[in-house]
């Protein structure tokens, strides 16, 4: 990661953090604990465990459909510091996910957002031509399927359920949750 | 909560001073609302330190891409907190 301290932006957060230390708000400690902590546990493996199991439970299915945070806490992720939606892929429709206005992403279920989901070209795109920028990922939908957008413009975050893959039947929940990618809960790919 | 599910609901035009979260692409337009989703602090009090900001319900309205864009048959669902709304 190399050169990233350089950047004007990198300049600008230690500004502000320098600004907030100052006010007595936080200390270099605890944004550092807070870090650590973050994305020491932060990964797509929690969110690919929720939907393996909601493909496999109809009841933590429910669950996790109607409530996000309640669904989360049931796999062990009970810290969430934002509200979740979960919205399914079926037959009839692909869901997709973006913010237009900044990057809000649920970073604790899917890791770090990538780069792509934060540039202006993603964000902007996403919402005008989503049938376009899936195909650039290598997801070409039939042409009856609809595309569902999610701007995450609020407090809560968005994750797709993908539709579970045809032959997967024998599989067991670890091998479930293999199949699926961060991509395919952002809604970028088909799993 | 103003709005039950289903009900028509245009986004308020203009461009304010101010922070907001309503994107530009969906003022103006009518969408539906497909649900509450939660009450949250207003982000456009929030962000200018009015204490204690407005506490609203938020929304979740679907536009229709050809709504928006004029063209497209796809949707674009977005999170709208009740003052930002209004009836048609």
């Amino acid at each position: 990661m190399a050169g990233h301290d350089d950047l004007p932006v990198a300049a600008r957060a230690r500004r502000l953090e320098e600004r907030l230390i100052a006010a007595g708000l936080t200390s270099d400690d605890e944004i550092d604990e807070y870090l650590t902590k973050l994305y020491t546990s932060a990964s797509p493996v929690n969110g690919a465990r929720m939907a393996a199991r909601a493909w496999t439970d109809p009841d933590y299915r429910d669950l996790l459909l109607s409530d996000g945070v309640a669904g989360a806490a049931e796999m062990g992720f009970g810290d969430l510091t934002y509200a979740l939606r979960v919205v399914p892929n079926t037959a009839a429709t692909h869901n997709v996910i973006v913010c237009t206005l900044c990057s809000c992403y649920p970073v604790s279920l899917l890791g770090p957002s990538p780069g792509w989901y934060k540039s202006f070209a993603y964000r902007s795109r996403t919402v005008r031509e989503p049938r376009a920028v899936l195909a650039e990922f290598g997801l070409t939908l039939p042409g009856e399927v609809e595309i569902s957008v999610w701007d995450s413009t609020s407090e809560a975050r968005y994750m797709v359920l993908p539709n579970r893959p045809a032959g997967t039947e024998g599989l067991g929940p670890g091998e479930l949750a293999g199949l699926v990618t961060r991509n395919g809960l952002i809604g970028t790919a088909a799993v | 909560m103003t709005y039950e599910p289903g009900a028509r609901v245009r986004v308020k035009p203009g461009d304010p001073d101010h922070h907001t979260r309503v994107p530009g692409y969906v003022r103006g337009h009518t969408g539906t609302v497909i649900g509450a989703i939660d009450q949250w602090p207003v982000p456009d009090d929030s962000a200018r330190g009015i204490d204690p900001p407005r506490d609203e319900t938020c929304y979740a309205v679907r536009f229709s891409a050809a709504d928006l864009w004029g063209s497209g048959d796809h949707t674009v669902t977005v999170d709208l907190w009740e003052s930002y709304l209004g009836r048609p």
